[in-house]
């Protein structure tokens, strides 16, 4: 069974991921905050971590950061979730060493289909 | 009392002295030794043995006749605002360290000039020296009871020796630097310090005789108007006696300013301009203390004494008389600080002009010329301890052979009306731009002649060789040539006589011939400088005209014979940096010229140093027309600088407000930007969760439970009301920013509207435990927009509600009258605000960082609205950052 992490500090946007990504058999783990998430990613190593960027105390580039540091983690693959949809911004995250840049709103159908094709 | 004990007494007071004045050396920039005080009390050189001994003999001759020595200084100290401060100004601007200096430099640099009144200043202060040696040595033997011995030979006279000391104190300290304009500190703080102590003392002896001998003023009043001749010196004897009274206050009037120890003391040494304010009434107080107990001494001593005693030593006799050694010690100690002061600071101007004035332009400039700068500083001291040395030898000799003729009184008043001659030129000189060289000179050189004529010479004639025609019956039988009654005025006094005929004779003659005579362009031009110094005083150097050729090298090495490689070097940087003169300029210019005598005026003296000056400069004569064209010219280019940096810096100032305005509409844009970011993603957020959703139940919406499937349907629910509260919100915000909002400003119930926000809150309120207060309810009213301040009342309760704990939470709200304002304070016992938030809480979709993980309600933009209303009320709202209970939110607005 494959891991996801799901960053987000908008439960009602968790809500949607946790229920859709169950759906497809995944492990699903949940952080609200990046702290939180590079706690849980270093106990059970996802495979995929759907990262927000905008977010309280640990943001989603220092939470990259630190994933990207990680041994333990250098295979964990990294998709930037976020309502940040300038050209710059998409540039930077990937430049960070994120796999995938989806801007919000995105489409679930496209979210699963793009983390399935990462993951193969 | 012993001899010896005395003698030691005296070394023992001369040694601390020179203590005193060693350490002011060492702390020259201590706040002791610089201060107004200081300044003040060393213009109290004035007093000397003349005053500490003389004014009682006086008093108890002629009554109240000696206050005219004190009048005239008193009056003239109001004038010292405007006219003393010119001179300091004039003086410091062109380095001057004498009167001689001064006058010499106001008439064009006039070497004769400058010898003139150097010799007049000598003429007239030697005898007056000497007298002061005579009160040394009177007082001396009155102590010690010595009358019945007379000192044969000087080397057991101890007059001699107290003499040779004091050249010798004069000499270390007076000669430490070569530039003569520099301040002494030392000496002028031992002057200060002897100045005290002669008060004191006097006013000690003063009390002791009027108090303790007898019984208070009017004890000696009353017994004293017993006396035969009480009416003769206390009345005031009609007219012939006001003239002599006008005519001595006016010659004690010139003295405070032409005394050479008066100029040196109130002008050379003189640090800030400021001091002046404290001098002019602090220096009259002085005079006034000094004065108190002299005619109730005077005639104490009248009463006591009998016989044939000298009336100026009352202060020493009365208190030997009750054989009170320790007083008369005392007294004797102030009257020899008096003394002391006036010898040293006499010696030290009158040194300075006989080097820089007599001795270096008329005879040591070839020297110069050709000797290294050590050696030539090493001359120039020499000269100055030499003159110093030989003033008071000379003073000593004086004293032997002639003061035994003369009281205090009478040559003090003859040594007055001498100087009194350099008035006309020195005065007039300082308001009055025609007056000339030549006329200076004549005026100085009749002056002195009538005072020869008629002071001195009858003197000589009829005091020492007993011959008794010429004041009987004028020069060869002429009865108009009286000596004492020039011309048949008889009614006056021989001082204030010598001194109306010399004065009267003395100004006209300036007058006419500087008249009849224009001076050349270089006396018209310093006679501009001190006559409009304050014209003048920004143009500097440039004030000064000069045409010719002179190479910078020659004045460099003339330079450096004064002043060393080192200093010459720094003097020269800072005159090009000051005038942006290159330092390849080959070619010297006037201010060059001007600087460069300036430098060396200190050392040797203005006249000497023009003539060194223009030893290596080939001068062309300028027309006087010329020299007041450059000037003017001069002048108008300062203006028109003046105004054109007025200009420049006007643009200066407006292109920074230009480039501020740019830089404000940039940061505004970049917040818009900014703004329309935060506001985009706000919209997506919910947004997002919107069509999450919703894509969830389109493709799962029937397999799954109905409960799940009704939570996914309400935050559906949920976030579009999130949607439309922001975007309410932010349309709300842009209205009011842009002033669109029109409010509905009505008189209302402050404490109305409070409790309408409260009962919208309770409800919330009550379901989380939290209770809210409504404190000090009382009715005010005031004008606003009910609507809109409940929506900020609303606002900041609901913050509160937030921040505080389930329970426990507590929440009050009052209002406040105040003078012109209402004050509304909302608080709570909330975990608080966090430093680091307070200076953004206001801020659009500021949100903290300490905020709980979970989201809290709201769009981040409650509390920048809530602050838009309040300050489109005009009033203000801010965080209390001293509150540290809780959170505590305050705003006021204006009652109307």
């Amino acid at each position: 069974m494959k891991k996801i992490l799901i960053v987000d500090d908008e439960p009602n946007i968790v809500m949607s991921l946790e229920y859709t990504f169950k759906k497809k058999n995944y492990d699903v783990f949940i952080a609200r905050d990046g702290g939180e998430a590079l706690e849980i990613a270093e106990e059970n190593v996802p495979d995929v971590v759907l990262l927000d960027i905008m977010m309280p105390n640990v943001d989603g580039y220092e939470t990259l950061r630190q994933i990207k540091q990680n041994d333990k983690l250098k295979h964990t693959k990294v998709v930037f979730l976020s309502a940040k949809n300038k050209a710059t911004d998409i540039e930077k995250g990937l430049e960070m060493g994120a796999d995938k840049y989806l801007t919000k709103p995105f489409s679930v159908k496209k979210l699963v289909e793009e983390i399935n094709e990462l993951l193969e | 009392m012993n001899n010896y004990l005395l003698i030691s007494i005296i070394i023992v007071y001369l040694a601390f002295l020179f203590l005193v004045a060693f350490w002011a050396e060492k702390n020259s920039k201590s706040k002791w030794v610089n201060n107004p005080y200081i300044y003040v009390l060393s213009l109290a050189v004035y007093c000397s043995a003349w005053t500490y001994y003389g004014s009682v003999g006086i008093a108890s001759r002629s009554g109240i006749n000696f206050l005219t020595t004190y009048l005239g200084p008193v009056i003239s100290l109001p004038l010292w605002i405007l006219v003393m401060r010119k001179i300091i100004r004039v003086s410091k601007q062109h380095k001057i360290s004498s009167i001689a200096d001064f006058i010499s430099l106001r008439y064009g640099n006039n070497r004769f000039l400058g010898a003139l009144v150097a010799i007049i200043c000598v003429f007239a202060i030697v005898p007056y020296i000497s007298l002061q040696l005579k009160a040394i040595s009177e007082t001396f033997e009155i102590i010690t009871d010595e009358t019945s011995y007379v000192s044969t030979t000087i080397l057991d006279d101890s007059t001699f020796y107290i003499a040779v000391l004091l050249a010798i104190f004069v000499a270390f300290f007076g000669t430490q630097a070569t530039d003569a304009s520099q301040r002494r500190k030392g000496i002028m703080t031992t002057v200060a310090v002897e100045s005290i102590l002669k008060l004191t003392f006097f006013l000690v002896v003063g009390i002791y005789v009027t108090f303790y001998l007898f019984d208070g003023t009017t004890d000696i009043y009353r017994r004293a108007s017993q006396l035969d001749n009480f009416k003769e010196i206390t009345s005031f004897n009609g007219l012939e006696a006001g003239f002599n009274w006008m005519f001595m206050i006016m010659l004690s009037f010139f003295a405070i300013f032409l005394l050479p120890r008066q100029f040196h003391v109130a002008v050379v040494e003189n640090d800030r301009e400021r001091y002046l304010k404290k001098a002019i009434w602090l220096f009259p107080l002085y005079l006034l203390l000094f004065n108190v107990f002299v005619i109730f001494i005077a005639w104490g001593g009248n009463l006591s004494m009998t016989g044939n005693v000298n009336h100026d030593y009352y202060t020493l006799l009365l208190p030997l008389q009750n054989n009170n050694l320790i007083l008369a010690m005392l007294v004797f100690l102030g009257g020899f600080s008096a003394v002391i002061s006036m010898v040293v600071v006499s010696t030290l101007a009158l040194s300075t002009m006989v080097s820089n004035n007599l001795v270096i332009p008329y005879g040591f400039l070839d020297k110069f010329i050709k000797g290294n700068p050590e050696k030539n500083a090493n001359y120039i001291k020499n000269i100055r301890r030499i003159s110093i040395f030989s003033l008071i030898i000379i003073a000593y000799f004086f004293y032997v052979k002639f003061s035994y003729e003369l009281s205090l009184f009478s040559i003090g008043l003859i040594s007055f009306v001498v100087i009194a001659q350099l008035a006309p030129s020195f005065f007039i000189g300082l308001f009055w731009n025609r007056g000339s060289a030549k006329a200076a000179k004549t005026g100085m050189i009749i002056g002195v002649l009538v005072v020869v004529y008629t002071l001195i010479l009858p003197f000589i004639v009829n005091g020492l060789i007993g011959d008794s025609s010429f004041v009987d019956e004028g020069l060869l039988g002429v009865e108009m040539l009286k000596p004492y009654a020039l011309f048949g005025i008889d009614f006056l006094s021989l001082e204030a006589h010598a001194f109306f005929w010399s004065m009267f004779l003395n100004t006209f003659s300036f007058l006419i011939v500087s008249l009849l005579s224009k001076g050349n362009y270089r006396e018209r031009n310093y006679a501009e400088m001190f006559v409009n110094s304050s014209n003048y005083a920004n143009l500097q150097e440039g004030a000064f005209v000069w045409k010719g050729e002179a190479y910078v090298s020659d004045i460099r090495n003339v330079l450096t014979r004064f002043l060393g490689e080192e200093r010459t070097e720094r003097a020269l940087n800072l005159f090009n940096i000051k005038y942006g003169v290159s330092k390849e300029e080959e070619m010297a210019d006037a201010r060059l010229i001007n600087f460069s005598e300036k430098l060396l005026t200190g050392s040797i003296g203005g006249a000497s140093a023009k003539i060194l000056i223009s030893s290596v400069a080939k001068e062309q004569p300028v027309s006087l027309i010329e020299v007041l064209k450059i000037l003017e010219e001069s002048k108008e280019t300062i203006a028109v600088n003046k105004a054109l940096k007025e200009k420049s810096d006007e643009l200066t100032l407006l292109t920074d407000q230009l480039r501020e305005a740019n830089e404000e509409l940039l940061l505004q844009d970049r917040l818009k930007d900014e703004f329309l970011d935060t506001v985009a993603h706000e919209l997506k957020t919910p947004i997002t969760s919107i069509k999450a959703a919703s894509e969830v139940l389109t493709t799962d919406g029937d397999d799954m439970p109905d409960e799940l499937r009704d939570r996914f349907l309400d935050n559906i629910v949920i976030d579009a009301d999130r949607l439309t509260r922001l975007i309410h919100n932010i349309l709300d915000l842009e209205k009011l920013s842009s002033g669109r909002e029109q409010l509905e400003i009505q008189l209302n119930q402050i404490d109305k509207t409070i409790k309408k926000s409260i009962s919208g809150i309770q409800q919330l309120a009550s379901k989380k435990g939290v209770k809210v207060v409504h404190q000090n309810e009382s009715e005010f009213n005031a004008k606003y927009d009910e609507d809109r301040m409940l929506q900020v009342l609303t606002n900041l309760l609901s913050n509160a509600l937030k921040f505080t704990e389930p329970e426990k939470g507590m929440i009050t709200v009052a209002a406040e009258e105040q003078e012109h304002l209402i004050l509304v304070v909302v608080q709570d016992n909330g975990k608080g605000i966090p430093k680091e938030d307070m200076n953004h809480i206001f801020d659009k979709f500021y949100q903290s960082k300490h905020q709980n993980i979970k989201k809290p309600v709201g769009s981040g933009l409650g509390l920048a609205i809530s602050k838009k209303i309040i300050e489109s009320h005009r009033g203000e709202i801010w965080v209390d950052k001293k509150y540290k209970k809780g959170a505590r939110f305050v705003f006021t607005i204006p009652k109307n």
